[in-house]
């Protein structure tokens, strides 16, 4: 425990921006269920939500920033914004895990009780179905259709994500060493690298949908998990990709000292923790 | 108001006006904030619970019609969990951790704020549904497909709403975390922690563990009814029973969410009133930790009946057993400490007494239960509404109850009345019982859960249950007035409140200053 | 003077528990599981039974010491507080105990589970389906299948009149089944999960769409047994009953070739043109018992939820289209298929039955032989 825990560690008094945040989140959600209901304004009341969400989110990140500048947060607060940012990963960590095991479900249990694991069920139900993955299930939903070929644009995409783990580590290493050129180099090279994964991505999406594969998210459980666990993935990825992007920027500026930069290991982490996810689709979802 | 970027953790002035509730970051704020909304709740929650009851009272249709009444079954129970008992134990966490361990606030004041100010706004979209077409969610709490596919224009705001309470959750449980790792004061090791404190460390790391599960499960709902995926749809290949793999994966240590923190309350107050350590500190931390820990590996007992594999059904039942261990040493440490105590009889003692017992005889139906062969009968039936009753209406709400008994005299500097404490303990107790325990004989004859209207053999215990919750509902007016009657006034408090109380918060006034401790105080 | 308060007070609880037991003297209070008449339900008694004295006997320990500690270790009686506050040994005591305890419990659960589960030759087997909200049976290899629905008057639901002696336990076609026979149940669902549970069958199984779920009986004893779906499922949950009669076998036999020869003439007349009047008529029981939970009696559905059939602009238009919605139901809706539900001639008639009733005087004529053509 550090011995300057209280005096010096900073609360802020009030803030505008957790209930901009809040209202933000309300009608955004509000317009978009309104949306799912068929009714017309509903996605303008969810642009307007998203809106108020972005300023929400550049006012506080930019209060923030400047309160960091100023030098209001002491080795404390930084660790707090750590354990904070570790966790959220965690929680984002189990938010995949939902997927990943709904995956595993259906390959390992469901479809092999479809398909006669289970003789009652394939005998009574859906006689004459046989078990595949990958499938859509013996109604065959979303009509037939034909896999990617995980060597082709996926494994680019995964020498993309890797090499863009290693450069983003090569920016720590300059930051650490006080090189700003190189810093943002490497910072430069990881978002193009992040930038490029996501053209592919969408190049990949077009190919799936197109009428030679016919794969879409209504592929029955194919389908289902390949694009909610790629399209979550996408998802982060951009998300990370903007960080980077700001990161980048504020490291042109001068933002960060070599002993102190929890802003630029949080999207460094983030960014890890994003290409493991992507190993794990690779494996799990292409692959195997 | 703008947002205060300035360095002034020692200034001492209150803000004022409304805006000052809206912009707090302040853990005292907060954390009232919190249990006023908790409070709101639990009386929205147990309104739907006495028109539950009401139908009930007598066999045949007289109130609502029968998809009213799912409704009420699936609304009363979100509103409770998701509403009334989590806030409310987060609003303790508010107000207590940072005292306990010595620290000026939360970790992460801002984050704070908007985790509480997410769930107004996600209680007004869950409540919302009851107006809209199709009426409000009517599958359960438990939300299984393909019904739950079949909710009208309710359907994507359930999802959302949940959506939204799960991140408020989550980010309350960071900041807990962050704030109990990060902000002791110097010598306030781990193991001189509070048990409070301790229990909700573990509950949190729960929180962040199968939240995103959950909000995962609901995700997928959403796409199978708008998005055309086949999740829990056995023609595309899918599987109904994954949601409830899924679910239940949140679901069971959701309800130890709901358990942990009053162990943690019941831990403080029994050997302050026994005027006698707590017994077995140590061993109480490890029991929670086990608990929390074979709660992941439980999930599937509420599902003994869906058609698992045999071992499956004997790998859940087994571990659902060993949970009895952990749980039967908090228990047995609690007695441990009253034994040769000098006790005395205060409105939070007799609260937490009520608890170690009736909350007993909810794991001993818990323990039944766990035994798929007999559960086969008592699924679905009302001796499991009897059995998760006994465990969060005298468990939780009793801790909750017990706390802020317990408490209220160091928040407000006020004592409340002791003569109507008790007198709402008792009555309460009385009613709880009147209300939970016949149910117990429905279920064993057969009655099931979430129907409207019954074969007339369960009349008479129904009539004797209803007639139970009406007056523990009214009861719980008493305890609203006692709560304003206090905080508006009343003997003022010492700093020390009780005479057998320990722990840092005991050393600050009463009421305590805005920031807690703004010199960190040295813990030996 | 606190034991006399408790007094006071336990007599005050008892006399109020009581007082109730005398009021509603009409209604029983059944205190207990049953004990069944199968194997299975005798074990989960027997169970049952163990761990709840188990249970109790453990209650009354605990909760003894703890009365105890309240009635004498309390300040008002000068009690001074003892020091101790830590022991290893009781806690590996209270932990190496209960542990033992469940290990107790374990085994007689673990056998009885085994046998639960068990798979082995049945002498009969019946296909289970939960539909929203009636079962449907049928027999495999025996080509007799039929729906069973609630058959207790709404007039009583509504208590517009006096409530019979099996209220809501009651169905117009209960399943039948021979004693002492080994029965295997391949249980799912056309729509929404069921449950189905005979309390004296000693078993409830899920009925999962798109699966099937087995559970297995041996009756012991003749006799009519009253269970309810078991999940819930949609707004009738409540009033989805099961009866199961259990005959000697003769009985059985004799049922069984009753049922048969009921079905070949009704395929038979399938063949033949039927009347408008002899539609409509039959159309309405239809209606009324597979039909009118949704869209109820009036025909006026309700708002929302379930739509009115009443002017609806499928129920008056072109015809192909109504049989499609009412053969194929409408995937992702609670309207669900009911081609394997009702037979054509049911079909034909409950569909002539809408086109002509609440005011729809389309005055069209749908024919078994059109459902069929349709199928
Ligand atoms: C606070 C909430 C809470 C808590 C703490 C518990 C605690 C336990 N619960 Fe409960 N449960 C619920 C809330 C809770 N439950 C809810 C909400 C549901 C229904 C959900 C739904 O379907 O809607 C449910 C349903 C539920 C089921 C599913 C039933 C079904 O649907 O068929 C089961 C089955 O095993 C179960 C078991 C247990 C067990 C074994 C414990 C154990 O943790 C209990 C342990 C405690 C003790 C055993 C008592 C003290 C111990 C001793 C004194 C030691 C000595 C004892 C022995 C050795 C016997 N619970
Ligand atoms: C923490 C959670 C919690 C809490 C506190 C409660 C509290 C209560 N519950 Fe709840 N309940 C659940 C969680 C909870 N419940 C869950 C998870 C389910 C399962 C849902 C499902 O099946 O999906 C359930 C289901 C459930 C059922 C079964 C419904 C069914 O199967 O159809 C019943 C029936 O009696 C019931 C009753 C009550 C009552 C009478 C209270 C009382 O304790 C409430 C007392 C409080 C008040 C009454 C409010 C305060 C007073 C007023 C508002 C004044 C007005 C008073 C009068 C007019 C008398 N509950
Ligand atoms: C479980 C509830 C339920 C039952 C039972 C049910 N229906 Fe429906 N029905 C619905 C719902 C819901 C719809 C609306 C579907 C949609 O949204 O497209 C519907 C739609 C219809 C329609 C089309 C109406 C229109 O205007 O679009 C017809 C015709 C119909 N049902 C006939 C029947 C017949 C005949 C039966 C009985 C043999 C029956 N239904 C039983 C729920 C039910
Ligand atoms: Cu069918 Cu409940
Ligand atoms: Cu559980």
């Amino acid at each position: 425990m550090s011995s300057e825990a209280n005096g010096g560690y900073y609360v802020p008094h009030g803030s505008v921006w957790p209930i901009i945040g809040a209202v933000g989140l309300f009608v955004m959600l509000h317009g978009f269920g309104d949306f799912l209901n068929g009714s017309d304004e509903g996605s303008t009341v969810m642009l307007a939500g998203f809106a108020i969400l972005l300023f929400m989110v550049f006012g506080w990140f930019r209060t923030v920033i400047n309160e960091s500048e100023a030098g209001t947060y002491n080795m404390q607060v930084d660790k707090s914004f750590r354990w904070g940012m570790s966790w959220f990963i965690f929680s984002e960590v189990m938010f995949f895990a939902a997927f990943f095991g709904a995956l595993w479900y259906a390959r390992v249990l469901s479809v092999p009780w479809l398909g006669g694991g289970d003789p009652g069920t394939n005998e009574l139900l859906w006689k004459g179905w046989e078990a595949t993955w990958p499938t859509n299930g013996p109604g065959n939903v979303g009509g037939a259709f034909t896999l990617l070929d995980p060597w082709k644009i996926p494994a680019l995409n995964t020498l993309l994500l890797l090499s863009s783990g290693v450069t983003i580590t090569f920016a720590h290493w300059a930051l650490k060493k006080g090189n700003r050129g190189a810093l943002v180099l490497w910072m430069m090279a990881t978002v193009i690298l992040g930038a490029t994964f996501l053209g592919f991505q969408i190049h990949e999406y077009g190919e799936a949908y197109s009428e030679h594969h016919n794969l879409t998210l209504g592929s029955g459980i194919y389908g289902s998990t390949f694009f909610m666990l790629t399209g979550f993935h996408g998802l982060h990825v951009t998300l990370g990709t903007i960080m980077l992007t700001v990161i980048t920027l504020r490291c042109a500026k001068g933002h960060f000292t070599a002993d102190r930069h929890f802003g630029f290991e949080a999207v460094a982490w983030y960014w890890h923790f994003v290409d493991v996810v992507w190993l794990g689709l690779f494996i799990f979802v292409y692959l195997l | 108001m703008s947002t205060a970027t300035t360095h002034d953790a020692h200034h001492e002035e209150h803000p004022k006006g409304l805006l000052r509730w809206v912009f707090t970051t302040n853990h005292k704020d907060i954390g009232t904030l919190y249990l006023i909304f908790a409070l709101t709740m639990f009386f929205i929650g147990g309104a739907m619970a006495m028109v539950i009851r009401a139908e009930l009272f007598q066999p045949g249709l007289q109130f609502v019609n029968p998809q009213f009444f799912n409704s009420m079954t699936t609304m009363h129970a979100l509103i409770m969990v998701f509403g009334a008992v989590m806030p409310a134990f987060v609003g303790l966490a508010n107000w207590l951790i940072p005292m306990m361990i010595g620290a000026p606030d939360m970790a992460l004041p801002r984050m704070n704020n908007w985790s509480f100010w997410i769930l107004p706004f996600a209680g007004t979209m869950l409540i919302g549904t009851l107006f809209m077409q199709g009426g409000a969610p009517a599958g359960g709490w438990t939300m299984y497909p393909p019904l739950v596919l079949q909710t009208g224009n309710a359907f994507p705001f359930l999802i959302f709403s949940v959506h939204l309470l799960g991140i408020s959750s989550i980010m309350g449980a960071i900041n807990i975390i962050v704030t109990i790792m990060n902000m002791r004061a110097p010598g306030m090791t781990m193991m001189k922690m509070p048990l409070f404190v301790w229990t909700w460390l573990i509950t949190a790391y729960l929180l962040i563990a199968v939240m995103p599960v959950l909000a995962g499960a609901v995700t997928m709902l959403l796409t199978d009814r708008f998005f055309g995926t086949s999740f829990f749809n056995a023609a595309g290949g899918g599987d109904p029973v994954l949601f409830q793999h899924i679910f239940w994966f949140f679901g069971h240590p959701e309800v130890y969410i709901m358990i942990l923190p009053a162990f943690g309350i019941v831990s403080a107050i029994i050997p302050t009133f026994a005027r006698k350590r707590l017994f077995g500190y140590s061993s109480m931390v490890y029991a929670t930790a086990s608990i929390a820990f074979l709660s992941f590996l439980v999930w599937a007992h509420h599902m003994f009946t869906v058609g698992m594999p045999l071992t499956g059904e004997l790998f859940f039942m087994y571990a659902t057993m060993l949970i009895a261990v952990p749980t039967g040493v908090k228990v047995f440490n609690w007695v441990a400490t009253m034994w040769k105590g000098s006790m005395t009889f205060e409105t939070p003692m007799l609260f937490s007494i009520a608890f170690v017992m009736l909350f007993t005889i909810g794991g001993f139906s818990g323990l039944m239960m766990s035994m798929a062969p007999v559960d086969f009968q008592y699924h679905d039936t009302y001796f499991i509404v009897a059995h998760f009753h006994y465990v969060l209406v005298p468990g939780a709400v009793f801790a909750i109850f017990a706390a802020v008994y317990y408490w209220l005299p160091k928040w407000t500097g006020n004592m409340y009345d002791e003569k109507l404490g008790k007198l709402h303990f008792w009555l309460s107790t009385i009613f709880v019982n009147v209300l939970f325990f016949p149910q117990h004989f429905l279920g064993l004859a057969g009655m099931p859960r979430r129907i409207p209207d019954y074969s007339t053999q369960f009349a008479g215990f129904n009539e004797i249950s209803s007639i139970g919750g009406f007056a523990f509902g009214l009861t719980q007016l008493l305890f609203l007035y006692i709560l304003i009657k206090t905080v508006r006034g009343g003997s003022k408090a010492t700093d020390q409140v009780w005479e057998g109380a320990e722990g840092l918060e005991w050393t600050l006034s009463s009421p305590p200053p805005y920031h807690s401790f703004t010199v960190a105080p040295e813990v030996k | 003077m606190f034991v006399s308060k408790i007094k006071r007070l336990l007599t005050a609880v008892v006399g109020f528990v009581l007082l109730f037991s005398v009021g509603g003297a009409s209604a029983d209070y059944v205190l207990n599981l049953r004990q069944g008449v199968t194997p299975i339900s005798h074990d989960a008694y027997d169970l049952h039974m163990f761990v709840f004295k188990i249970c109790v006997s453990i209650a009354v320990v605990v909760f003894g010491a703890m009365f105890i500690s309240i009635l004498k270790h309390r300040k008002s009686k000068g009690a001074v507080p003892a020091q101790f506050h830590e022991s290893t040994t009781v806690e590996i005591i209270w932990t190496v105990v209960p542990f033992l305890i469940l290990i107790a419990m374990a085994i007689p659960a673990t056998k009885a589970l085994v046998v639960a589960e068990k798979p082995g030759q049945p002498d009969l087997e019946i296909k289970v389906t939960g539909y929203q909200w009636k079962w449907g049976y049928e027999y495999l290899g025996e080509n007799v299948s039929f729906i069973s629905a609630l058959s207790t008057p709404t007039a009583q639901i509504y208590n517009k009149q006096p409530k019979g002696p099996n209220y809501l336990l009651e169905v117009d076609h209960p399943l039948v089944v021979p004693v002492h026979k080994r029965v295997r149940m391949m249980i799912t669902a056309g729509d929404v999960i069921h449950s189905w549970w005979v309390p004296d069958l000693g078993m409830k199984k899920d009925a999962i769409p798109g699966y099937i779920n087995e559970m297995w009986f041996n009756i012991e004893k003749e006799g009519t047994y009253r269970g309810q779906c078991a999940e819930l499922c949609g707004k009738d949950h409540g009033f989805m009953p099961i009866v199961v009669i259990a005959k000697n076998e003769a009985d059985y036999r004799k049922w069984l070739a009753e049922q048969k020869s009921k079905k070949a003439a009704d395929s038979a007349s399938a063949d033949r043109d039927w009347s408008m009047d002899e539609l409509k008529m039959r159309g309405k029981k239809v209606f009324a018992s597979n039909c009118a939970a949704c869209h109820q009696a009036s025909g006026m559905g309700v708002p929302g939820v379930f739509p009115a059939l009443k002017g609806s602009s499928v129920a008056t238009g072109p015809k192909i289209a109504h049989i499609n919605t009412v053969l194929h139901g409408r995937p992702g809706t609670a309207m669900s298929a009911f081609a394997k539900q009702l037979n054509d001639i049911d079909l034909a008639a409950v569909i002539t039955y809408e086109r002509n009733a609440w005011g729809n005087n389309t005055g069209d004529l749908v024919q078994p032989s059109e459902i069929k053509a349709a199928r």
